[in-house]
């Protein structure tokens, strides 16, 4: 059921280009707590990568060790080849966050042209204001702006420096559907000019609507990481239960389809993308019996390689928002 | 959404901006930002010049002579310098709004660097030190009652202006240190305290010998000796200039170092 596989995605052209993203046993601890334990990732530049995972996976953890926001307690990061904070003094970086980061006090243009001020190349403030459809609320006071139009303008502020690398941790967090489309759909008319985008998401919609490739996060691991096909495929097919003793655990694993097995005592678990054909071996050449076969979404793909094996901890899990 | 083959980055032609990212622009926007909280504005110019009118002007002061002028000009100098770092620590406090705003953190995604940064708000904060330092003088001026040389009053305001930088890193300090709720409370106390022990509200010699020895190592001690001395005449001691530069360094220092260090989420 996991796919570790940190190398995977489309890699463009030129094996000189140095990766996007590069973590090597990325390990970090908030004292006793483990937030993220051993991370290895890595991200070639043209890449749109969701990190989905629910809260306290680890995925803005490993962001803000990205951004340079927080040092590695083990491990080591590079952006393009650098240290984060040279990647973002040099403007190659920047990030959209999900809540905070903007003053109530200035107007939406006072506060791309203050952001544009600090960079050494930049793009110009009304264009950029105008990408992220704000430039009809440039004079307006940020505390006056809905929670949706600051989101704008975080994003305005992310696109001045014209980054190679984009990161959004959870950017539509508490957006309506109609704003989340919105949102993303500026996201994605930006991204077709071939900069890499790594988002953090509980929507998993989002994660498969957007991304190239989708990393799960669970408890500070990576779980799975494939493109959004494979997490699909992952995801399709039915999940075969039946009571069998003595299973041949290699036996089932050779059946059509079959891409996970699991025996747990007399109780055998078959998912497969030929649930028909897995029925009909076990009622006709073994001794299986009780069969149930469940059809598993790519929710329910998302709950089971997120979350504990507890019934009560899928409740806890974002994706159930 | 795969674009397939892509043009390589060219991370070549990226540099990072020159003086930490220090520019006119953002001292503007800052100094704009500063004048729309009114209430801070007019807060730090009458408090001063109310004490000012209660305290410099009865005509034992204005009759009795004092250094190159009369007592009055010396509590005037005194109150000036009293407002001035009020207004400056003000300023320099409002970071802790920024701060829980999630503003200091979302700075530590461009290339602006905390020294930059700090010498940015402090150069604000002095906009605010100035209007409380103008105010006292523009008000001692129309009572008539405070008297010294044209050259002092020029002399002595400029040193109580550019003094006052020191709590503009002072407020700048407790800012990123103290919770965004109380900043400010905890800041008036203190300056109550570094008032009376560096003898701006009450001669020192008035008070027991121990409370003087301590009182000269405390933040406004130096600064209150070297805004009085071109009034007073007399000589320079190095120990005023020592204790204002080294809590200078102390208090920018240790924003700069906070501003660093604050990239917690909000």
């Amino acid at each position: 059921m996991t796919n570790l596989d940190s190398g995977s995605g489309p890699r463009p052209g030129g094996a000189a280009q140095p990766l996007a993203i590069e973590l090597q046993g990325l390990h970090k601890s908030f004292g006793s707590v483990e937030a993220v334990k051993g991370i290895n990732l890595n991200v070639a530049a043209g890449e749109v990568v969701a990190f989905l995972g629910p809260n306290g996976a680890g995925k803005t953890t490993t962001i803000d060790v990205i951004l340079g926001l927080s040092q590695p307690t083990a491990g080591q990061v590079s952006v393009f080849g650098m240290q984060p904070r040279q990647a973002i003094s040099r403007g190659l970086v920047s990030a959209v966050m999900q809540t905070g980061g903007l003053l109530k006090d200035l107007t939406v243009e006072e506060t791309a042209r203050y952001t544009a001020s600090l960079f050494a190349h930049t793009r110009p403030v009304a264009e950029v204001l105008q990408r992220a459809g704000i430039s009809d609320i440039a004079d307006r006071r940020v505390g006056k702006c809905s929670g949706g139009e600051q989101q704008r303008l975080r994003f305005a502020m992310a696109l001045l420096s014209d980054p190679e690398l984009l990161i959004l941790d959870e950017p539509t967090t508490g957006m309506d559907v109609e704003g989340r489309r919105s949102f993303w759909g500026a996201i994605r008319h930006d991204t077709a000019e071939g900069r890499t985008v790594l988002f953090a998401t509980h929507y998993l919609e989002e994660a498969d609507a957007y991304a190239d490739r989708i990393i799960l996060l669970r408890h500070g691991l990576i779980v799975a990481d494939g493109t959004s096909s494979e997490v699909k495929a992952m995801a399709a097919g039915r999940t075969v239960r039946a009571t069998m003793t003595g299973a041949d655990e290699a036996t089932l694993r050779a059946l059509p389809g079959a891409d996970s097995v699991e025996v747990r005592g007399d109780t055998v678990l078959i998912h497969s993308n030929d649930s028909d054909a897995v029925a009909r071996y076990l009622l006709t050449s073994t001794r299986a019996r009780d069969l149930e076969i469940v059809a598993r979404g790519l929710e329910d793909a998302f709950i089971a390689l997120t979350s504990d094996d507890t019934d009560d901890n899928m409740t806890s899990t974002g994706a159930s928002r | 959404m795969s674009t397939g083959s892509l043009a390589a980055p060219d991370l070549t032609t990226r540099r990072a901006p020159g003086l930490g990212g220090f520019n006119l622009t953002v001292l503007r926007l800052e100094i704009r930002r500063l004048l729309r909280n009114r209430r801070t504005v007019l807060f730090t110019m009458v408090l001063p010049v109310f004490f000012f009118l209660a305290f410099g002007l009865n005509s034992a002061y204005a009759n009795e002579p004092d250094g190159h002028g009369n007592v009055s000009a010396f509590v005037m100098i005194s109150l000036a310098l009293y407002g001035a770092v009020l207004a400056t620590t003000s300023g320099g406090a409002m970071v802790s709004i920024e701060r829980s705003a999630g503003w200091s953190r979302q700075l530590r995604l461009t290339p602006l660097s905390p020294a930059a940064y700090i010498v940015t708000k402090m150069l604000t904060a002095l906009v605010l030190g100035l209007s409380s330092m103008t105010a006292v003088y523009v008000v001692g001026g129309i009572t008539g009652k405070p008297t010294m040389p044209v050259y002092l009053w020029v002399i002595t305001a400029l040193c109580v202006w550019i003094g006052s930088l020191i709590f503009a890193a002072y407020g700048l300090f407790m800012g990123y240190l103290l919770p965004t709720e109380n900043v400010m409370q905890i800041l008036s106390f203190t300056l109550v305290l570094f008032a009376f022990a560096s003898g701006l509200f009450v001669p020192l010699n008035q008070f027991p010998k121990l409370f003087q020895q301590i009182a000269q190592y405390t933040p406004l001690y130096g600064l209150n000796q070297l805004v009085h001395a071109p009034f007073l005449g007399g000589s320079l001691h190095l120990a005023w200039v020592a204790n204002a530069v080294i809590w200078l360094a102390i208090f920018a220092g240790g924003a700069a170092w906070r501003m660093h260090k604050d990239t917690a989420r909000v």
